[in-house]
C-alpha cells in the first residue's frame, strides 16, 4: 500500500502545475471526465508495461515541470522555409510570430476557437487507456485546427513550431487536421528548444484524411544543448483512395517517444512511413508505429533507419495489423540500424499481426556496423577515414531524408545532420 | 482418391484424434490439489533425499507468490491448480529386464503409439525411456549405453543413483523461480528423463523418450535434464501423444540442457498432444520451459515440430555463455481448428563470437492462431556475435491468424543481427503449376507445405522425419479450399 501511495503522490505532484490549463477540454466536459478518470485509474507506465519496456516514463513524472509564459526572444526555426507559420513558444500560441493561411477553402485557426474541430477532438486518440495521452487530453493548452475543403490544395505548407526556451517548462498541445475529399495538405511540425531549455513537450495530432485526399506530415525533432523530453503522438484515419505520408526525423533529444497510429479505414489507400534517428551521448529515442489495416486492397510501406552511438538508446517497435477483412493487403516494414559503440543499445521489435489470408506482408530488421569494405574502398581512393565514415552515414540516412518533399526542410535536415556528424 | 469441394477439408478438419484412447491400469493417485503435504507425499513416494524435498518446497513457496503470465497471444480458461492431481503412478512397478516383462496392457499402448518392440527392432539404435503417467516403466539399451559410461535413466532413478550430478545441474539452467510454470514444475515434478554423456563420448544412438498423459485429470510435470560433458555429442528425441479427454489437461514440463566445453546437443521434439475437439474442448495446455546453456565452443540445436495441443506456450532457448558457442532453433508449428500457439525462442548471446540461427515456419489453418515470439539479445560482452532469424507464416484460411513478435536487443557494436519475416498464403500460381501437371490440389498443397517446411524437417533425425511428415499431412492436407 505504501508504495502505491508514494506513486500516487508523485503522480499528483507531477500533475498539479498543469491544473490551470484545460483550454481545449473545457469545451468537451465528457472528455474531461474521461481523461480525469484515466489519469486516476491508470498507473504511470513502467518498464513492466509492454509498450514502455525500454523507455522510462519516470524520467518525466519524477521531475517538476511548470507551465511557464511565452518569452519574447527570437525563436529557432527553418528561416528560409516558404510556409504559413503557427508558432508555439513554451506551449503558448504566439500570434505575432505566426502567419496563418488566408486562402479560400482553407480554415486555419486555434483549436480552442474552432467549434467543429473541438467536436471531433478525441475521436481517434486513446485518452481512455493510455496514461500519457490522457494527460495530453486533460491539460492541452492550445493547438491548431486546420481544415482544407474539398478539392483544395493548401498552397504552402503549414509550419508548426513547438519552441521551448525555459527551464523545467512543460508544453502540452494538440492539433486537429481535416483534409476533405480530393484536397491536399502538407504540414511540417518542428520541435525545437534553445540552448538552456529543459522541457517536456507533449503533442497529439489527430488527422482525418478524406476520400482521395492527401496529407503529408514532416516531423523534425531536435534540442540544442539543453534537454528535451518529447512525447509526440499522431493519430490518422484514412478514407478510401487517400494517401498519407509521414516522415519523422529525430536529430537529437534527451528523451523522445513517437507514437504513430494509422487507421487505414478505406479501400485503395496508400500509407508511407519514414523515420530516422541518430541518438548519441545519453539520448533516448523510441519510435512506436502502428498501421492498422481495416479494409482490403491497401498498401503500406515503412522504413526506419537509425544510427546509435555513445551511451544512447534507440527503440523501434513497428506493428502492422491486418484485420480479418483486409484481404489483398500489401504491407512492408523495414528497420535498419547501425550500432557504433559498445555502450549503445538498440532494441528493435518489428511486429506483424495478421488475421486475413490473402495478403503479402513482410518485415525485416537488421542491426550491424559499417561495411568495412566500403570504408576501405573510399580510403583507397584518398578519402580520409573520418570523411569516409561520414559519407557512409549520410548515404545510409539519406534514403529517409530524401523522402521529405519540401526542399528547404530537406536541406535543413541534411545540414543539421552534417553538423552533428562533424561534432 | 478424388475429393469434391470441401469434402476433404471436412474429412481432415473433422478427423477425430487418432491416438485418443485410454489404457486401463490401476493407478496410485494423490488427491487433487497442491499444498506442502502433497509435495511431501510426492517426495516420499519417490523416496527422495532431504535436499530434493527442500528444493521442491522452496520452489513451491516461490510459485505461491507468482501470478500466471498473461502476455502471450493466447486465450484460454486458466486451469484450476487445486483441481489437478499432482501424482499418479502405475501401481505395478518392479525391476524389469526386458520389454517382454511389461504389463501387456502397456505393451498394447506402446504398439498403438508406434513404438512397439517391432518398430524398435526396425529402427535399431533407438533407446526408449518410456514415460507413462510420469513414472518410467521400461528402459532399453541401458546396458549398451552403460558400457560407454552414458547415463540414461528416469529422473527419479538419477536422484537416487547420481545425486551429485542432479544436485549440481538441476535448476542451473531453468531456476526454480524462472517463471510460473517452471516453478510449479520444480515443486511437483514426478518424473522425467536424465541423461549424462561423459567426456569425449559420442552417443552412438538417438536417445528417445515418449511421453503420454494417461490418467484423467492428472497433469503431467516432467523434468528432463541432459548434460553433455566436454567434447561429447548426443542427439535426443522427444515425442508426445495424449489420449482424448474432456477436461483440459495441463502439461508443464521443464527441459534443461547443459553443453559443456566443445559438446553438442541436438534436441528434437515432435509434439502431438490432443488438440481438443472442433471447439478446442478438452485439448492439452502445453506450457513448457526449455532452455539450454552453451559453454565454450559448444552447440545446442533445438528442432521442433508442433502440431498438437489446444494451447502451446513454449520457447526453447539457448544461453550462449561460452565463447564460440552456437545456438540453433528450427521450428515448424502447425495449428488447425481453434488451436493456439505462441512459440519461438530466445537466443542470449554472452560469449564472444557466438552464433545463432532461427528458422521458424508457422502454418495456420481453420480458426487457429499461430504466433512467433522470439528474443535475440546481444549482450555487451558478446563481441562479433551473429544472428540470423527467419520467420515465415503460411495462412491456409481467412479465419486463421499469423503473428510475429520478434524482440531484438543489441548492446554491442560488433554484432550483426538480421531478422526477416513474411506472411502470405499458398501461392495460387504454385498450385496452378502443379494442377497443370496433373497433380491434384490436395497433393499440390501437401507438396508445397512440405517444401515450405523442408528446411526444418531436414534437421530432424530420420526416425522422426517420417513421423513429422505424417503429422503434417494429417494436420493440414486439404485445409485450403
Amino acid at each position: 500500500m505504501e508504495v502505491a501511495n508514494v506513486i500516487d503522490e508523485k503522480k499528483a505532484k507531477f500533475m498539479t502545475p498543469f491544473e490551470g490549463s484545460s483550454a481545449l477540454v473545457d469545451a468537451r466536459p465528457e472528455l474531461k471526465s474521461e481523461a480525469d478518470l484515466a489519469l486516476t485509474e491508470i498507473a504511470v507506465p513502467t518498464t513492466r508495461t509492454e509498450a514502455w519496456k525500454y523507455t522510462r516514463v519516470g524520467k518525466i513524472v519524477n521531475h517538476d515541470w511548470n507551465i511557464s509564459p511565452s518569452t519574447a526572444g527570437d525563436i529557432k526555426e527553418i528561416t528560409n522555409l516558404d510556409a504559413y507559420r503557427a508558432i508555439f513558444v513554451n506551449g503558448i500560441y504566439d500570434a505575432t510570430k505566426s502567419n496563418l493561411p488566408n486562402q479560400a477553402g482553407v480554415t486555419c485557426q486555434l483549436l480552442s476557437e474552432a467549434s467543429d474541430a473541438l467536436q471531433q477532438m478525441g475521436e481517434l486518440s486513446d485518452h481512455n487507456s493510455d496514461w500519457l495521452e490522457a494527460l495530453n487530453m486533460r491539460y492541452a493548452q492550445e493547438g491548431m485546427a486546420l481544415s482544407v475543403e474539398a478539392n483544395t490544395t493548401l498552397d504552402k505548407p503549414l509550419y508548426i513550431v513547438h519552441y521551448t526556451d525555459n527551464t523545467n517548462v512543460a508544453a502540452i498541445n494538440r492539433h486537429l487536421i481535416q483534409v476533405a475529399r480530393g484536397a491536399n495538405a502538407e504540414v511540417i511540425v518542428h520541435y525545437v528548444s534553445n540552448q538552456t531549455a529543459k522541457s517536456f513537450q507533449s503533442c497529439v495530432i489527430e488527422s482525418f484524411v478524406a476520400e482521395n485526399a492527401e496529407l503529408q506530415i514532416d516531423k523534425i525533432q531536435e534540442e540544442m544543448t539543453g534537454e528535451s523530453y518529447i512525447h509526440a503522438t499522431e493519430w490518422t484515419k484514412q478514407a478510401r483512395d487517400s494517401r498519407f505520408n509521414i516522415r519523422t526525423v529525430t536529430l537529437s533529444g534527451q528523451w523522445v517517444r513517437n507514437n504513430l497510429n494509422i487507421r487505414v479505414a478505406g479501400e485503395n489507400c496508400e500509407t508511407h512511413l519514414f523515420g530516422t534517428y541518430m541518438p548519441r551521448a545519453k539520448e533516448h529515442v523510441d519510435n512506436h508505429t502502428m498501421v492498422d489495416h481495416l479494409v482490403p486492397h491497401c498498401e503500406s510501406n515503412e522504413v526506419y533507419k537509425g544510427i546509435v552511438t555513445d551511451k544512447a538508446t534507440a527503440v523501434f517497435n513497428g506493428k502492422v495489423y491486418v484485420r480479418l477483412d483486409a484481404q489483398k493487403t500489401n504491407a512492408f516494414q523495414q528497420n535498419a540500424n547501425i550500432v557504433l559503440s559498445d555502450d549503445a543499445h538498440m532494441y528493435s521489435k518489428p511486429e506483424l499481426e495478421i488475421y486475413a489470408d490473402d495478403v503479402k506482408c513482410s518485415h525485416g530488421s537488421t542491426t550491424g556496423q559499417f561495411d568495412e569494405e566500403a570504408v576501405y574502398y573510399l580510403r583507397a581512393r584518398g578519402i580520409g577515414e573520418a570523411s569516409a565514415r561520414k559519407l557512409l552515414v549520410q548515404a545510409f540516412i539519406k534514403e529517409i531524408v530524401e523522402a521529405i518533399g519540401d526542399d528547404a526542410v530537406r536541406e535543413y535536415c541534411l545540414n543539421r545532420l552534417e553538423e552533428r556528424l562533424d561534432q | 482418391m478424388a475429393y469434391e469441394g470441401d469434402e476433404l477439408l471436412e474429412e481432415v478438419t473433422g478427423k477425430e484424434y487418432e491416438f485418443g484412447w485410454t489404457t486401463d491400469i490401476e493407478t496410485d493417485k494423490a488427491p487433487p490439489g497442491i499444498n506442502e503435504d502433497i509435495i511431501r507425499l510426492i517426495s516420499s513416494k519417490k523416496n527422495e533425499p532431504e535436499w530434493m524435498l527442500e528444493w521442491r518446497l522452496d520452489a513451491y513457496h516461490k510459485w505461491e507468490a507468482m501470478v500466471e503470465p498473461e502476455w502471450a497471444h493466447i486465450q484460454y480458461e486458466k486451469p484450476d491448480f487445486q483441481a489437478i492431481s499432482y501424482y499418479a503412478a502405475p501401481k505395478q512397478k518392479k525391476q524389469l529386464n526386458s520389454l517382454d516383462e511389461v504389463d501387456p496392457e502397456l505393451r498394447r499402448t506402446m504398439d498403438r503409439l508406434g513404438i512397439s518392440t517391432e518398430e524398435q527392432k526396425r529402427l535399431q539404435g533407438v533407446a526408449v525411456d518410456f514415460v507413462m503417467d510420469s513414472v518410467s516403466v521400461a528402459t532399453s539399451f541401458k546396458e549398451k549405453l552403460a558400457e560407454l559410461g552414458i547415463i540414461f535413466c528416469s529422473m527419479s532413478d538419477a536422484i537416487q543413483e547420481h545425486p551429485e550430478l542432479v544436485k549440481k545441474y538441476i535448476g542451473s539452467v531453468v531456476p526454480k523461480s524462472d517463471n510460473f510454470y517452471a516453478a510449479l514444475n520444480s515443486a511437483v515434478f514426478t518424473d522425467g528423463s536424465f541423461c549424462y554423456i561423459p567426456k569425449g563420448v559420442r552417443c552412438p544412438m538417438e536417445l528417445s523418450t515418449y511421453f503420454r498423459i494417461n490418467e484423467a485429470g492428472t497433469g503431467q510435470f516432467e523434468r528432463t535434464l541432459v548434460i553433455a560433458d566436454e567434447g561429447s555429442y548426443v542427439s535426443y528425441l522427444e515425442g508426445c501423444t495424449a489420449p482424448q479427454r474432456d477436461e483440459n489437461q495441463l502439461h508443464a514440463a521443464v527441459v534443461e540442457l547443459v553443453a559443456l566445453d566443445e559438446a553438442e546437443i541436438k534436441y528434437s521434439t515432435v509434439q502431438n498432444w490432443y488438440p481438443g475437439d472442433e471447439n478446442g474442448k478438452g485439448g492439452v495446455f502445453n506450457f513448457v520451459t526449455k532452455r539450454g546453456i552453451c559453454h565454450r565452443k559448444s552447440k545446442i540445436s533445438w528442432t521442433q515440430v508442433e502440431t498438437g495441443s489446444a494451447v502451446t506456450w513454449k520457447y526453447p532457448s539457448c544461453i550462449l555463455k561460452g565463447d564460440h558457442s552456437i545456438g540453433e532453433f528450427y521450428s515448424v508449428a502447425v495449428t488447425n481448428k481453434v488451436q493456439q500457439a505462441d512459440t519461438g525462442t530466445k537466443m542470449i548471446h554472452i560469449g564472444k563470437n557466438t552464433h545463432s540461427t532461427i528458422i521458424s515456419k508457422g502454418i495456420s489453418a481453420g480458426k487457429s492462431h499461430n504466433s512467433y515470439r522470439g528474443l535475440v539479445q546481444i549482450n555487451k560482452t558478446a563481441d562479433n556475435a551473429r544472428n540470423f532469424s527467419q520467420c515465415d507464416s503460411l495462412l491456409m484460411t481467412d479465419t486463421s491468424g499469423a503473428h510475429t513478435f520478434p524482440y531484438i536487443e543489441v548492446n554491442n557494436s560488433s554484432a550483426k543481427v538480421e531478422h526477416e519475416a513474411t506472411t502470405s498464403k499458398i501461392g495460387e500460381d504454385q498450385i496452378f503449376y502443379c494442377l497443370q501437371r496433373g497433380i491434384d490440389e490436395e497433393k499440390a498443397i501437401s507438396l508445397i507445405v512440405n517444401g515450405y517446411a523442408k528446411e526444418v524437417l531436414n534437421k530432424l533425425p530420420m526416425e522422426f522425419a517420417v513421423e513429422a511428415q505424417k503429422l503434417l499431412a494429417i494436420s493440414l492436407e486439404g485445409s485450403v479450399g
